[in-house]
């Protein structure tokens, strides 16, 4: 009975890790495509069927960080997403605290609406938000481009946060009102802590939208030194020709800091709540 | 007194609605107010002609095509919503117990959705195509001996759509994973505890306790993926090339080439509405269904 | 603590959001899509300024799609540049001209007895000039200035069809020769024909070229104007020519899933023997892979009723802002960028045909072998007619389904007429 058990335990845990190996073998082969693929030449790129190449061509690297102002796009990218990201923490967690936690007339009306938004997705807004950000005086300003990925982002991450802190328990608000708190205050320390997981997700979401956002970009900016550095991947990628080799290079620096900001945050979102 | 607790109360709110008054809802309305007009885009706002519910007439008893593109993203929607979430869900629900690893499993997992929707449709278009790839898929079918399931996956028009929701899971369960994962987190120890204590077993622990409590959070990725997977489009341009006769044709594509060939920006906005009503009217249903299932249970 | 991170953002977003107001100094601002020749665009720009001493700043916004979308918004917000080109059809550029943001060249191209008109080549200003009776509600005359010319016609490997048993030099001149060459193709395992059919608009000129071939293009013309119903037998003829090249395996159904520079990548790779493409390929040939060996040829022809036509014309115009402070500088650079000199710098640098006649460059003999075929061109721009949207999209997606095998020829004859008929008579009302 014993040996029957352990097998059966045995067999279920080594059919789980092959079900995850088989998995994380597909997610990360693409990754390294793309990543081999870079120190390829443009011609070998098609042709040479396995993924490490005969010769690795590390002057690709440096033909793409010496392209003119590589080093300004990036910053400006970091810059324009980390503003974003964190404004947008804290005015949806302000706001969904609010939504969640408080109450207030057309609190729910308010709500669908955000939610609404969500939903409807609005193809050539880029007209009106030009036409908007002429007026304002706010169109090829950093200030201009950050208000509008803000406003993109607000919907899901209130939804997000809202959704999230319905869930917490009414007694840590309770406590912490008994002790007098101010309504902000139980922002700060409960409910943002208490939402660690899912700010790990607002964040991450975000991230990715602002750092690979490249339409408005192009539409609100006219001076280069304002670009992201999605600007600088459009050199490699011609009306007609491809320079793939360079792309991918491109790409792989690209995606590197993302995969930093992931491996940041899902910290948090792994850490779960701490139960005082 | 309860005024100023009222204006304290909206102070919380008031950044977000005041930059979203400002960057959507104008531009929103802007949009709305043109779908009612036949205008090209290019010319003077004032050469736009009032046509009133003329374009959403028009969408709904005679473009076939746009109807066609709808049915296209529902199936890759429904093939996500299925396919896509309950791998997640299953693989999430490994990553939360104590299994050697995990702490990779997690970041893996998560490489899909940070690549970039042109570079994975480049990476498996290499994979899968034969003419311009290195057609892995064919080869290993053939090695199998399963030489009758070979073809054109990527352009013969039945199974085209297959591989792009194929390939949209594989990019999108990463998500789901990540927030299926901070679900599970969620939930207290000591629930567990308690029920192993009284002696229940997997089924019954993930019956009574992981999935009712865990229904918000599938609600959510229900409507997420549902929101993400019909405005997707980019993946397809990479993969397949283009709309394949209308085979892989889906809305968002569908609204780039009204607005871009037939330069008709007033019916492009019809459009963009009305996609919107669907995704609202999925979305309800999603959430009224899990409603209905934890009520079940 | 929090308040001292609020406020540090906020200052710093406040002092980046303020950026001096720029100071408009003499300088002509361009806007263009042409990733590959930004480097000799800004060589040219160099030059102008060492010898002129106006700045010129030539700024690039790919790819093409999202170029077009800050054009139409820089329309609408009023700022669009000194100088910028129209990528569309030539339906947006007469709304773009009606609404009065184009400036009218005709004046200059008048000037000293129609010098600078005379440079061009007629087709490449045909595309940029809209002449008394046209459909479009323009008044007449030339509003852009070509600065390059393209066209569509087939080219076919040398190797490839030296094995296939063929003189390299002589490629096949009629439709059943071409069709006959399909079986051996496919039992070498090759493609016959490639192009990027996966694009609409590739597969609409392929069929058109041949359209001309058998109808003439007076039909065509007629067709388009609504007098001739496209279930005329004609036209199911140029769709049964698909179905046929289909069954002859000259094509395969891949052919439809591409985009043309997957097109392009397999002919540089010398895995397809013929392909469908434009003179821009010869750059992009020569950097896929310089040692192709390759020549130009007219797509084979099925009758000898009316000759075969390729879409020929302008490649990329520039137009100048009526609005723009500087448009007498715009139109004096415009004109020395069309010069001579100029014209075989651009050759030279990017392997695109010149637009204006004088340019006798050394062409690589490629590009010689398509600017003759210029003299057997038109192009859907150059009229005073077009077809409705629709009814192209139709009729292409239809011949999509056709290699596909999924519609006849007749069902999408009939279906292009029905959408005709009923675009038709919503404009009426």
């Amino acid at each position: 009975m014993e040996i029957n058990y352990r097998l059966k335990k045995y067999t279920f845990t080594t059919i789980i890790h092959l079900f995850l190996l088989v998995v994380a073998v597909s997610c990360i082969y693409p990754l390294l495509w793309m990543v081999f693929s870079s120190f390829k030449t443009q011609q070998t790129i098609f042709t040479n069927l396995s993924l490490i190449p005969e010769r690795f061509r590390f002057e690709n690297y440096y033909l793409v960080l010496t392209q003119e102002n590589f080093g300004r796009y990036f910053l400006n990218s970091i810059f324009y997403t980390g503003s974003v990201v964190f404004s947008i923490i804290i005015i949806a967690s302000l706001a969904g605290y609010a939504f969640s936690r408080l109450n207030f007339p057309g609190k729910n009306l308010i709500f669908i609406i955000f939610i609404g938004a969500m939903m409807i997705p609005t193809p050539g807004n880029f007209v009106p938000l030009y036409v908007l950000l002429n007026k304002l005086h706010l169109r090829n300003t950093p200030l201009g481009y950050i208000l509008c990925m803000i406003s993109g982002g607000l919907p899901l991450s209130i939804f997000l946060f809202k959704t999230f802190l319905d869930k917490m328990p009414q007694e840590l608000e309770d406590i912490a009102r008994i002790d007098g708190c101010s309504k902000l205050r139980i922002w700060w320390n409960i409910a943002l802590p208490f939402a660690k997981p899912i700010l790990g997700v607002v964040a991450i979401f975000n991230t990715l939208n602002v750092w690979n956002e490249y339409l408005l970009a192009l539409v609100v900016f006219d001076s280069k030194h304002l670009m992201p550095l999605q600007r600088a991947l459009v050199v490699f990628r011609g009306e007609y020709l491809t320079n793939y080799p360079l792309l991918m290079a491109a790409l792989t620096i690209t995606t590197l800091p993302v995969i930093v900001i992931y491996l940041l945050f899902q910290e948090y979102i792994v850490r779960g709540i701490v139960l005082k | 007194m309860k005024l100023r607790q009222v204006l304290e109360d909206y102070t919380f709110i008031l950044p977000a609605v005041g930059i979203f008054t400002i960057f959507y809802i104008i531009p929103f309305f802007f949009i709305f107010r043109l779908s009612l007009f036949e205008w090209d885009g290019i010319g003077r706002l004032s050469s736009a002609t009032f046509v009133g519910l003329a374009n959403f007439r028009e969408i709904i008893f005679r473009d076939s095509n746009w109807w066609r593109s709808v049915g296209n993203a529902g199936w890759i929607t429904f093939i996500a919503l299925t396919f896509q979430n309950s791998l997640a869900f299953l693989l999430a629900l490994a990553c939360s117990k104590r299994i050697a690893l995990r702490g990779v499993y997690r970041i893996i997992f998560f490489i899909p959705p940070i690549l970039s929707e042109i570079v994975v449709g480049m990476v498996w278009r290499f994979i899968i195509n034969d003419v311009d790839g290195a057609n892995i898929v064919n080869r290993v079918l053939v090695c199998l001996g399963l030489h009758q399931f070979v073809r054109a996956w990527l352009s013969d028009p039945n199974t085209a759509l297959n591989v792009v929701a194929l390939v949209h899971s594989w990019k999108g369960f990463g998500w789901a994973f990540l927030i299926f994962l901070a679900g599970l987190q969620t939930i207290p120890r000591e629930f567990y505890e308690a029920a192993w204590v009284d002696g229940a077993n997997s089924w019954q622990v993930f019956k009574n306790i992981t999935f009712p409590l865990l229904v918000p959070v599938i609600i959510l990725v229900a409507i997420l993926t549902i929101l993400g997977t019909m405005q997707s489009f980019v993946l397809i341009i990479s993969l397949v090339g283009g709309e394949l006769a209308g085979y892989t044709s889906v809305p968002v594509l569908r609204i780039l080439w009204v607005m871009r060939n037939s330069s008709r920006f007033g019916y492009a906005c019809a459009l963009g509405i009305n996609l919107g009503i669907i995704l609202v009217v999925a979305s309800f249903i999603q959430y009224k269904f899990f409603k209905k299932v934890r009520n079940l249970i | 603590m929090k308040s001292i991170r609020a406020w540090i953002l906020l200052s710093g977003l406040f002092f980046l959001g303020c950026s001096p107001p720029e100071v408009r100094e003499k300088r002509i601002v361009i806007w263009h899509w042409m990733t590959d020749r930004q480097p000799a665009f800004q060589e040219l720009a160099e030059r102008y300024q060492a010898q002129r001493g106006i700045q010129v700043d030539f700024q690039l916004y790919a790819p093409s799609e999202a170029y077009s979308q800050k054009v139409r918004a820089a329309a609408q917000g009023g700022n669009l540049p000194d100088i910028f080109g129209v990528l569309s059809e030539k339906r947006d550029f007469a709304s773009l001209i009606k609404a009065g943001y184009i400036l009218d060249l005709t004046p200059y191209m008048e000037e000293e007895n129609f010098a600078w008109r005379n440079r061009f080549f007629p087709q490449a200003l045909a595309v940029n000039k809209f002449s008394p009776d046209n459909t479009y509600g323009v008044n007449p005359g030339i509003y852009a200035v070509p600065i390059d010319m393209v066209a569509i016609a087939m080219v076919y490997n040398k190797n490839l069809l030296r094995k296939l048993g063929f003189n390299p030099s002589q490629p096949p001149q009629s439709f059943e020769e071409f069709l006959n060459l399909g079986r051996k193709i496919r039992e070498e395992k090759l493609q016959g024909l490639v192009s990027g059919w996966g694009e609409l608009w590739l597969i609409y000129c392929f069929a058109q070229n041949y359209a001309f071939n058998i109808m003439g293009k007076e039909k065509v013309l007629a067709t388009i104007r609504g007098e001739v119903p496209y279930t005329d037998s004609a036209w199911i003829e140029v769709l049964r020519l698909f179905e046929e090249m289909k069954n002859s395996g000259i094509i395969t159904n891949k052919v439809v899933s591409m985009v043309n520079k997957t097109a392009e990548q397999i002919f540089a790779n010398e895995k397809a023997v013929f392909a469908f493409n434009g003179s821009w390929c010869v750059n992009v040939y020569k950097g896929m892979n310089p040692d192709l060996d390759y020549g130009v040829m007219l797509p084979p022809r099925i009758s000898n009723r009316f000759p075969l036509l390729v879409w020929g014309g302008a490649g990329s115009s520039f137009m100048v802002n009526a609005h723009s402070p500087y448009r007498e500088e715009a139109v004096k650079f415009l004109k020395w960028l069309t010069a001579l000199e100029q014209q075989s710098y651009l050759v030279r640098k990017t392997n695109n045909l010149p637009a204006i006649k004088e340019c006798r460059e050394d062409l690589p003999q490629v590009l010689v072998d398509f600017s003759r075929l210029l003299e057997k061109s038109t192009h859907p721009n150059s009229w005073d007619v077009w077809e409705l949207p629709l009814v192209n999209e139709t009729l292409a997606r239809g011949i999509q389904a056709i290699v596909l095998g999924k519609k006849t020829p007749q069902a999408v004859a009939q279906e292009a007429q029905r959408v005709k008929e009923r675009e038709l008579a919503k404009k009426s009302n």
